[in-house]
């Protein structure tokens, strides 16, 4: 017997497949607009400002004239935001080398993995309150506002944004390898070292730029923390610029000048941040697991 | 090319005998493990593995009941029975990979010469050293080269080796991987082929210089032509290692082990020479098995 012809397709589920596509079609450009409109709006007010003094000066606080750069924003926010990466990035992905190696299933383990979850709830202005009431409050190191405190605060923040995507990362390395190292005679340790950590490397190291970009943008942990000051510093246990606390501060400012440059920050704050996310792309893309 | 690298099948014996160990006939020490008396072995420097009333759980579950298991030094020993009889559970009891299973534990003795493989104070570590192990999928290290995934066995056992790169070549030309591959020693070991990714993991392991080696179906995973060279390197591994080797291939067992061991929920069933286990099961359940009626 051969196949000669099949029921043709009823209108009525030819109607309902085009309205439910229609639908999803919709409800993806309305999501779209936002991002899009705030992209446009960035580029569009932002670009303008940038020039070479905009890169190479600090904000000078005048009142008259030319009020500055941006300068010691961009460089204070990678400090702060390098200094909270080297603090959270080990430890995050110790806790999930602990979660995934060690711990497995046990009660503390579950217990661990519940705490990075509400960690990961906890607003942001949180972190930089707490460490507000510890750290500066007590002026811990002599001094009250200090660049390194902000740092801790936004590693606080960047701490269970590691642990969660280096647990997934590390799950995802088959446990085949692991049995034929610890089968080779390989004590745990150096299993971990030298097969599981290289095997999800790539894995590791695209969570770790999503959480620095998180780290990056984060305005509440700051103000609280570092507390702005206009001028360029390297000095980590002094206050320090950053830039969501320029851009925090120009948009207050009465000058349009001023207001302005904000739009300026925000577009090289997003600019890095974007840049992160295609270097992330970039990496996961030559990753050997996932 | 040096007269080392164009061996033949026949002369490769001759050249796995260590260089570097005492004369072959002797014994080699059991490295590692303090106080292990070694009875010399038959034949070459192998050891016996014995087990003794190994009972193995998985949390609740009862898996293993009293197994007794004899392999003789230098001779394949091939566990055969159909799946979740516990052929690979024995097996991993001997080296302790059984406990890496979260929930797992096992009751019993398992002794290699004198050494108690679960004796107090024994290291895990220092008894897969002296037990290696084959798997059934190939699980080279995708991060490493084919020199490397060699080398790998030393370096994650933290062991100096005065001549890394021979020792590699060496473990190569074992298992019969030399010629395909010593124009490409760095290039990864995951681009080479399933049977060839197998044998690599073979010379993985016999590079870290094991008394035994264990094989969990390590050629099931593998197509005929490549089945069959693993199945000749087991021949010719026997010369120096103890070898028990779980298959579901019952022709694999006859054409390559010395003695069968078949196995059904955890129990043995039968031991014998693997020409009796074929041709004539003493067991009425072993006959029904290795005749296809079930299983």
């Amino acid at each position: 017997m051969t196949v000669s012809k099949l029921p043709e397709i009823s209108a009525r589920r030819r109607r309902t497949d085009k309205f439910m596509r229609g639908t999803l079609v919709a409800a993806f450009v309305l999501a779209l607009i936002p991002l899009v409109l705030v992209i446009y709006y960035l580029i569009y007010k932002g670009i303008g400002t940038w020039s070479k003094s905009f890169f190479t000066t600090d904000p000078n606080g005048n009142f008259f004239g030319y009020p500055g750069g941006a300068r010691s924003a961009i460089l204070g926010s990678i400090e702060i935001v390098g200094l909270a990466s080297l603090i959270s990035i080990p430890i995050g992905i110790g806790v999930a080398l602990y979660l995934v190696e060690y711990g497995k299933q046990t009660a503390f383990a579950n217990f661990v993995r519940y705490l990075t979850d509400v960690m990961t709830g906890v607003p942001s202005i949180v972190f930089g309150l707490f460490i507000y009431i510890v750290l500066v409050e007590a002026k811990v190191g002599g001094s009250g506002f200090t660049a390194w405190k902000g740092s801790i605060a936004v590693a606080l923040l960047m701490l269970p944004v590691v642990a969660r995507s280096a647990e997934v990362v590390l799950l995802l390395v088959p446990g085949s390898l692991r049995e034929a190292a610890l089968a080779l005679g390989a004590p745990r340790w150096r299993v971990v070292w030298r097969i599981v950590l290289p095997t999800a490397r790539s894995g590791l190291v695209t969570g770790s730029l999503l959480a620095i970009a998180r780290g990056m943008g984060e305005t509440a942990p700051l103000l609280f923390t570092t507390a702005g000051v206009f001028g360029l510093t390297f000095n980590l246990n002094a206050q320090m610029n950053a830039m969501p606390l320029q851009i925090y501060n120009d948009i207050l400012s009465p000058r349009t000048e001023v207001n302005n440059r904000a739009w300026g920050i925000a577009l090289v704050l997003v600019t890095l941040i974007l840049i992160l996310n295609l270097l992330a792309r970039a990496v996961s893309r030559r990753s050997r697991v996932a | 090319m040096t007269p080392d690298e164009t061996t033949k099948t026949t002369s490769e014996a001759s050249d796995r005998q260590p260089t570097d160990g005492p004369a072959s006939g002797s014994t080699r020490p059991l490295a590692q493990v303090p106080d292990v008396s070694v009875r010399p072995a038959r034949g070459g420097g192998g050891h016996a593995v014995k087990v003794r009333g190994l009972n193995a759980y998985y949390g609740d579950l009862h898996s293993i009941k009293g197994v007794d298991l004899d392999c003789p030094a230098n001779e394949v020993t091939a566990l055969i029975g159909p799946s979740g009889s516990g052929k690979s559970t024995v097996v991993r009891c001997i080296n302790r990979m059984h406990e890496e299973i979260p929930g797992a534990r096992a009751e019993g003795s398992v002794t290699l010469d004198e050494l108690d493989v679960y004796g107090p104070g024994v290291d895990v570590t220092s008894v897969r050293r002296l037990i290696g192990m084959v798997f059934q999928k190939p699980n080279p290290f995708p991060t490493m080269s084919i020199f490397d995934n060699v080398a790998a066995g030393l370096r994650l056992t933290g062991t100096k080796s005065d001549d890394l790169r021979e020792l590699v070549h060496r473990s190569l030309r074992g298992v019969g991987l030399w010629d395909e591959v010593k124009d490409r020693l760095n290039e990864p070991g995951i681009g080479l082929s399933g049977g060839q990714q197998q044998r690599l993991c073979i010379a993985r392991t016999v590079a870290v210089e094991p008394e035994v080696i264990l094989m969990d179906e390590p050629a099931s995973a593998l197509d005929p032509v490549s089945t069959l060279k693993v199945e000749e390197l087991i021949d010719e591994l026997k010369e120096r290692y103890t070898i028990v080797i779980v298959t579901h291939n019952m022709q694999q067992a006859a054409r390559i082990a010395d003695s069968t061991v078949f196995m059904l929920d955890g129990e043995v069933i039968e031991v014998g020479p693997t020409n009796d286990i074929f041709t004539n099961p003493k067991d009425e359940r072993t006959e029904r098995y290795v005749s296809g009626k079930f299983g």
